[in-house]
């Protein structure tokens, strides 16, 4: 079970959250303008890295606020958390 | 009682002075304090203890801990029964009742014997190559497989027991309390630091419990329990090493005190870890030699035969053979014989083995047999003799065979550093050569090995590395005893004899098994194993793992590490469904929510619902009515005259903000722009990919206030759905989102009679309809009670929905009492909704289902944006064929068809029928005198009129498409 850190709370374990899966995937502003492939991409696509990778978490059970986490999917590792709206770090390790 | 005739008159960590009594197949039998069931049946001279589980072969202990594959038992019966327990690990109570498993009628005569004469027949892979045929005749075999494998028997009913989790938080968890484990947690425990110290057994001490120079670690015990940042749990195995250092252990609490277990306390105790960093001393498992019936009952482990000697003061033998391919055995021997078991001989494997230890056996004036083998055994239930033959150095038999008489054979082949945990968390292992072992590598948390788990075997070493790991210094590596390389498996002399070399003792894998997987193609360590069960047992192959994976890469000409092991999964030992649940079972399992009125539903005998956690009333039945009776009774008294129903589960979501009807406009498909202040509007929300998520009404409370409704089972979805989006996507619309749902209580007032009453029950809100029509709301006093009353309906009948503060709802449900209305539940409702056509979200809907397909194209504004918009104009949506909404008439009226059967377009004609849809809501309507229902069928009320047909399991019944509005379809009485 990971820790996660909770930009609002400090560390928690993961049952207190929900993941919001890759982040980073704003909704196109006008949706009219994609074809069908590209809407399905926006919809359904994601990447699926061996490494880091941003996603969302939402503290369900706590202060129900999401924000951005950039974990390593391999060793589980949590490399960085930032707060919606905020840029990634630049170069985590 | 029997006495023990096995049992040394003194020494030992057992107290004489409390004798227990016990049963073992229905035999009596006494112990002592202290013992385990293995070490009292052993005092009694039992060895046999079961029979294997695919040829049933009489088998014994093997092992005196948490490896045994052998000695498994069942304990107690009924619901309170605890199958495939290992009777190395039951420690003894007064008592006791335990049963061999997997034997009929018991391990002594096994009828299933017979499978053992066949074993030539039933080599690796048995079941899938013999049971293909006939084809689908899997099913003819299954039950008479099934009552030959298998183990224990499972409890038949509820658990009696109770368990508890605890949750506990540390900067060191120390695992296991051998000497390294006593060490590091004294070390870490002297720096400050909260640790706690965890071991499988009672009292700590590991593997000086078993060895000859025990004593000492009690001091050691006695220094950590004085520490006050030390907490010492006994009887509790860690199972689980989860991420970020997580790790679960299970404690048993009175599992050793059978029925004296005291009231108070839980059976066992899941202990949830969190710690900052962990040390790993679980010490190592001993490995068995692979020989020809090397399974015999007197056959076991040289560390075991040493423990139970040492620690339980019970002789395993009178006569023993101790063959070895390490320097270890040795100390067992020279125990064995300190403590009066005649040595026939030290069978050596290896050329030259000359440790310290090989010399004081050899001042002992003990028999050693170098560059020997036991190469089979002789015997029936019990092993007679050890046949032992010299080896040449390529490791093939020379010479002759000389048969030794023995009672016991305690074999040696190595040791086995307890990686499970290490590996677990994500740590990797490398191959030691010289250690003939895999030892940890490098872990991606913050976890250490120290110990015999980290290839150091010898007591100071232990000691050493576990004062490191505890302090967090980096350690030295201790020295390391070369083993010579001999080879995994002893050849025999004769063919049977191959097939019965044994290197899994719980599924019956033996190493002709696994070459023969190998020829078969079975190379990758994860195929052999799921092909011949390997290490797949309760006992998860802890002692034959390695031997079995050297066996394999010795096939097939590649390295060990080549070959690789399997992966390491939890739990490391059983844990009971119970100690997971704990607590959270029967009422306590899920959350109930119950409704401010719910006292008076259950004093007027009101049948509940659940609907998500809520408990809502189904039906209000009246003496001696059946369901329909009730339901129908209350339908035609709300199309009649009036009904009440508790509404208060539907979701109340306040969304206040200068941007709150932006907001409206772009989580509904409707628009909101020119809702007015008194004003109601009914919404439907699509998720992205435009499927229909929810529906409900809003009501504008204010230019910037408007409480919106979910359907009940919804509300917390719907509520974290519109967050995530205003959080996630749309951080600058000013919005707020309030859940009121529990702070107000609803009831609905519907029937061609609720203008009357309403208007009887308030002298302030007008309830004329020029004045109060259709979808509007007002605010006012009713019953007395501040209220706001929205003019909406569900049932196709004028319908005020009355909202009052939750503490309120009892009075305004019993001033509505006073008047002529009548009490109605979900299904009422369920069918008054149906017979207008209106969708049921989770009835009609099931995240497949679009507004078009219910042909609510009319709900979807063109002039703006909103989520799911631009899924609906990919083409396939738009696809004449989709499922669509339809009614269904069925031919006979009194037919109800089932939810959820399958429509045909054509009479049934055999299998495989091409289905055309689904029955989504069915139901006996009063008002109409038939049946309804609502169907989604491909190309929907394009098929209208026309007949469908509905296979159920003993006919077809025929129904009419129609519209699925069957009720008042203008909406007259709605409106009226």
């Amino acid at each position: 079970m990971l820790l996660i850190p909770c930009p609002w709370c400090g560390e928690r374990d993961e049952s207190e959250f929900a993941c919001g899966g890759e982040a980073h995937i704003a909704r196109p502003p006008d949706p009219d303008a994609l074809n069908d492939a590209e809407w399905a991409d926006y919809l359904f696509m994601r990447t699926n890295p061996k490494g880091s990778q941003r996603e969302r978490w939402c503290h369900t059970h706590g202060c129900g606020r999401w924000f951005n986490v950039e974990r390593d999917t391999v060793t589980h590792r949590i490399l960085s958390v930032y707060r919606m709206g905020e840029p990634p770090p630049k170069d985590a390790p | 009682m029997t006495a023990q005739p096995h049992r040394l008159p003194e020494g030992g960590a057992i107290d004489r002075s409390r004798p227990l009594g016990f049963s073992f197949n229905g035999r009596r039998y006494t112990g002592f304090a202290g013992d385990t069931l293995a070490s009292a049946l052993l005092a009694n001279g039992v060895h046999l203890v079961g029979r294997s589980f695919k040829y049933h072969r009489p088998r014994g202990i093997l092992s005196a801990g948490t490896e045994e594959p052998n000695a498994i038992v069942q304990l107690g019966s009924g619901a309170s029964g605890l199958p495939n327990l290992k009777a190395t690990r039951v420690e003894l109570y007064e008592g006791l009742a335990a049963r061999s498993v997997n034997c009929w009628p018991g391990p002594w005569f096994d009828l299933a014997a017979v499978n053992g004469f066949a074993h030539r027949l039933i080599p690796a892979g048995f079941y899938y190559k013999t049971f293909m045929w006939p084809h689908r005749g899997w099913h003819l075999y299954e039950p008479f497989i099934r009552r030959m494998a298998g183990l224990g028997r499972a409890p038949d009913g509820p658990d009696p027991d109770r368990y508890e989790r605890m949750n506990a938080h540390c900067d060191v968890l120390v695992v296991g309390a051998g000497p390294a484990g006593l060490a590091a947690a004294e070390a870490a425990g002297r720096s400050g630091a909260r640790v706690i110290l965890a071991d499988e057994d009672c009292p700590p001490g590991g593997m000086l419990l078993g060895s000859a120079d025990a004593g000492g670690h009690g001091e050691a015990t006695a220094g950590l329990e004085a520490m006050d940042n030390v907490r010492v749990l006994t009887r509790t195995v860690v199972t689980g090493y989860y991420d970020h250092n997580f790790l679960i252990a299970l404690e048993r609490v009175t599992d050793h005190l059978g029925p004296a277990a005291p009231a108070h306390l839980p059976r066992q105790r899941l202990w949830r870890i969190r710690a900052g960093r962990v040390v790993l001393a679980t010490g190592a498992l001993e490995r068995p030699l692979v020989f020809a019936n090397n399974d015999r009952p007197g056959t076991m482990l040289a560390g075991a035969a040493r423990a139970y000697v040492n620690r339980f003061a019970v002789l395993p033998g009178r006569r023993a053979v101790v063959v070895t391919d390490n320097d270890s055995a040795y100390a067992a021997a020279l125990d064995l014989h300190r403590h009066g078991v005649e040595i026939a001989a030290i069978v050596d494997l290896r050329p030259d083995g000359d440790g310290t230890q090989c010399a004081e056996a050899r001042e002992a004036g003990l028999n050693i047999l170098s560059g020997h083998a036991v190469i089979d055994t002789a015997g029936r239930r019990r092993v007679r003799a050890a046949r032992v033959a010299r080896l040449n150095d390529d490791g093939s038999l020379a010479g002759t065979v000389s048969a030794l008489p023995c009672d016991l054979i305690a074999m040696s082949g190595g040791w086995s550093p307890a990686v499970h945990l290490f590996s677990q968390s994500g740590g990797t292992l490398r191959y030691d050569a010289a250690l003939r072992a895999f030892l940890p590598d490098v872990s991606p948390q913050a976890a250490r090995c120290a110990g015999a788990s980290n290839g150091a075997f010898d007591t100071a070493s232990c000691i050493a590395e576990g004062h490191a790991a505890g302090a967090g210094e980096p350690g030295a590596p201790g020295p390391v005893q070369p083993a010579a390389p001999v080879s995994w498996a002893v050849p025999a002399r004769s063919r049977a004899g191959e097939a019965r070399r044994f290197v899994d003792f719980q599924n019956d894998v033996t190493a002709a098994d696994i070459e023969l997987a190998a020829r078969e193609g079975y190379e990758s360590v994860e195929h052999l194993k799921r092909y011949t069960t390997l290490g797949m047992g309760t006992d998860q192959g802890k002692t034959g793992n390695v031997p079995g994976l050297a066996i394999l890469a010795g096939t097939l000409g590649l390295s060990i590490p080549e070959v690789g092991t399997t992966t390491f999964r939890p739990p490391y030992e059983p844990v009971a469904f119970g100690a997971i649940a704990g607590r959270d079972v029967g009422p306590l399992a899920d959350p109930v929510r119950r409704t401010p009125l719910h006292a008076w539903h259950e004093e007027n005998g009101a049948v509940f619902e659940d609907v998500g956690q809520w408990k809502r009333p189904f039906y209000y039945p009246q003496e001696g009515e059946t369901k329909d009776e009730a339901v129908a009774r209350e339908c035609l008294a709300v199309r009649n005259a009036a009904g009440i129903m508790d509404a208060s589960t539907l979701g109340k979501i306040l969304v206040c903000g200068p941007d709150a009807r932006e907001f409206l406009n772009r989580v509904y498909t409707n628009a909101w722009d020119g809702l007015a202040p008194g004003r109601c509007r009914y919404g439907l929300m699509l998720g992205e990919d435009g499927m229909v998520l929810d529906d409900g009404v809003t009501a504008c409370l204010s230019e910037n206030r408007f409480l919106t409704t979910t359907t009940t089972g919804n509300a917390a979805r719907v509520f974290a759905w519109l967050e995530e989006w205003l959080q996630t996507e749309w951080p600058d619309l000013e919005v707020y989102l309030t859940s009121l749902t529990e702070q107000f209580a609803t009831v609905a007032l519907a029937g061609p009679d609720s203008r009357k009453l309403l208007g009887a029950l308030t002298d302030d809100i007008d309830p004329a309809p020029d004045v109060f029509p259709f979808m509007a709301w007002r605010e006012g006093r009713v019953a007395g009670l501040p209220a706001r009353v929205f003019r909406i309906s569900y049932t196709g009948e004028v319908s005020y929905e009355i909202v009052v503060s939750a503490g309120d709802a009892t009075d305004l449900w019993a001033a509505l009492m006073t008047h002529e209305v009548t009490p109605f539940g979900t299904e009422a409702m369920h069918v008054l909704r149906a017979e207008k056509g209106y969708l049921m979200i989770g009835q009609e809907t099931d995240g497949t289902v679009t507004p078009l397909d219910l042909d609510m194209g009319w709900m979807l504004n063109k002039k703006k944006d909103f989520i799911g918009r631009r899924s609906l104009a990919r083409s396939a949506m738009r696809d004449p064929m989709r499922k669509r909404l339809v009614g269904l008439r069925t031919e006979d009226p009194a037919t109800v068809l089932p939810e959820g059967a399958q429509i045909l377009a054509e009479p049934p004609s055999g299998a495989p029928e091409t289905m055309i849809g689904h029955v989504t809501s069915s139901y006996r309507s009063a008002t109409l005198g038939r049946s309804i229902a609502l169907a989604l069928v491909k190309g929907g009320r394009d098929r209208a009129p026309g007949t469908v047909h509905v296979p159920l399991d003993d006919r077809t019944v025929r129904a009419e498409i129609c519209d699925p509005k069957f009720y008042d379809p203008e909406g007259e009485r709605l409106n009226g």
